[in-house]
């Protein structure tokens, strides 16, 4: 048997070579390969204007971060604790989540216009959604039996939701966080794909323009490393979160 | 016996449920009449679905009975769990956020009990229980007995004067419910406790109680009570006494025509009944 500790390596491995084959096939003026890539990549992060690209696309994203987890959390924990509306709100959200968001993008530059706003509200309305939906869910999964536990302790609501709702709903909580800030990012980034000045999601686009094979795949290169590093972390709390072994 | 040694009185006890979502009134339990000793070691059977749960609810003052008296140490059961009263569950009720320490804890600390107590009787309960080697374990990494375990030295921690068990080896194997009974009836000697178990077993009942009754089917009656007579150092070496299977027999006797009654199944029981 191989240790399951490597098993980030071998998929990294596998990656690389699916990578390098793609390049063989399809020819360099198409897919760069890894090694070029990531010689370009770090020259990339020499220079200073993609810094500040980076800077602009990571404020976007903070912001739409920061909205999407309040919002989602706001909304989630009220309808998991409100039994009535959490049902009447269930099918709603489905429905919202299941809209193709990229629909909306018409209108949300009509509202918001070109610019950083835009950027946020179009991460907003990716992020949102599944954390509310994985909060209610998070709430009303806690399972009975705790609750009785807890009436026969004589505990008082505050207590309860404090003491055994929090910690019990927790990890199911982060992980719509870790769903929902990665839909946040994808929005962010189509909203610099289509409208915006600035940003790491513009630099695409604009070495697109240029047919800078290199340069996309650097770009790409590196937002993966960032998103899979946000992801690796949210999971390994929630990990940590349900004490499995 | 002084006033608070965990009496129970119920008096025409019974429990309707409102109609609802399709269904009409369902009426559940009772009406029931019965008086339980303080200390006494008591067990209910009965077939499924006959109220046992709602009987249990009752009594720990999870639910108001529709009409009748229950008390419990002279004073009515109404709105709200008294104080003194445990409970444990078929379903698994650890924290899994909470490693076995804080787990057992856990009532003492909501009850604001200081803290050199509270490591003490927990301390107690642990090794009682034979969990010391576990104390800093998660259930998660836990086998489904232990947890129960768990569960059970987190109400003998709070000395409840009266302990409610609703199957609480429900989900258990066979070999680890006998040794978990052996445990009960120690942690039922330990702290004097009136104890009221709810079984689907007639062999945990027989084993374990001083008096069973038998319920009806829905809504359920007392139909039979089967007194013991164990001595009260029991344990679950008992099973080989020449006693055990004529109690099991008398148990089963009562329960028969009320488990095939609420199978809905009379008519094959008639059945079963012609001689070949």
């Amino acid at each position: 048997m191989i240790p399951r500790r490597l098993d980030p390596i071998l998929l990294m491995v596998a990656v690389l070579a699916l990578w390098q084959g793609l390049e063989l096939i399809a020819g360099p003026e198409v897919v760069a390969s890894p090694a070029v890539t990531i010689v370009h990549a770090i020259a990339l992060v020499q220079k200073s204007g993609f810094w500040q690209d980076a800077a602009e696309t990571g404020l976007a994203f903070a912001l739409a971060s920061v909205i999407s987890i309040a919002g989602g959390l706001l909304l989630g924990l009220w309808l998991g604790l409100h039994r009535f509306a959490g049902d009447v709100a269930d099918p709603i959200l489905g429905s919202l989540y299941s809209i193709p968001k990229i629909t909306l993008y018409p209108l949300i530059l009509l509202i918001f216009g070109l610019g950083m706003s835009a950027k946020v509200a179009f991460g907003v309305i990716h992020g949102v959604l599944p954390i509310a939906i994985f909060s209610m869910n998070a709430v009303r999964g806690v399972p009975p039996i705790h609750l009785k536990t807890a009436r026969m302790l004589r505990m008082s609501k505050l207590s309860i939701a404090i003491t055994i709702l929090a910690p019990a709903a927790l990890p199911e909580i982060v992980a719509g966080i870790r769903v929902g800030v990665a839909l946040t990012l994808l929005g962010t980034l189509i909203g610099e794909l289509f409208a915006a000045t600035t940003g790491i999601g513009f630099a695409l686009i604009r070495a697109t323009d240029v047919h800078d094979v290199a340069d996309i795949l650097a770009l790409t290169l590196m937002l993966f490393l960032f998103a899979a590093s946000i992801n690796s972390l949210l999971h390994f709390g929630e990990r940590r979160m349900r004490h499995e072994r | 016996m002084s006033a608070n040694s965990g009496k129970i009185a119920l008096r025409g006890v019974t429990k309707v449920f409102a109609a609802g979502n399709g269904h009409g009134a369902v009426e559940a339990l009772g009406p029931v009449d019965i008086d339980i000793a303080g200390g006494e070691f008591f067990s209910v059977v009965g077939p499924s679905g006959c109220g046992k749960s709602t009987l249990l609810d009752i009594i720990a003052g999870l639910s108001s009975p529709t009409t009748g008296e229950a008390d419990f140490d002279g004073k009515p059961l109404a709105g709200g769990v008294p104080e003194g009263v445990g409970a444990v569950f078929q379903q698994d009720a650890s924290f899994f956020w909470l490693n076995v320490w804080d787990n057992v804890a856990f009532g003492l600390r909501r009850k604001g009990v200081d803290a050199a107590e509270i490591r003490r009787r927990v301390s107690y309960a642990l090794s009682f229980m034979g969990l010391t080697e576990f104390a800093s374990a998660y259930p998660a990494q836990l086998s489904g007995g232990m947890r129960q375990r768990v569960c059970i030295a987190r109400t003998f921690v709070l000395k409840p004067r009266l302990l409610l068990l609703d199957e609480p080896f429900g989900a258990l194997d066979q070999q680890t419910r006998l040794v978990m009974g052996d445990e009960l009836l120690r942690v039922w000697r330990e702290i004097g406790a009136t104890v009221i178990l709810i079984t689907h077993s007639l062999e945990e009942a027989a084993m374990l109680s001083d008096r069973v009754a038998v319920m009806s089917a829905r809504p359920g009656r007392f139909i039979d009570f089967v007194v013991t007579r164990w001595p009260r150092s029991r344990d679950s070496r008992i099973i080989a006494d020449e006693r055990f299977g004529g109690i099991t027999a008398r148990l089963w006797g009562s329960l028969r025509e009320e488990s095939l009654k609420s199978l809905g199944n009379i008519g094959g029981a008639a059945m079963l009944d012609e001689p070949r």
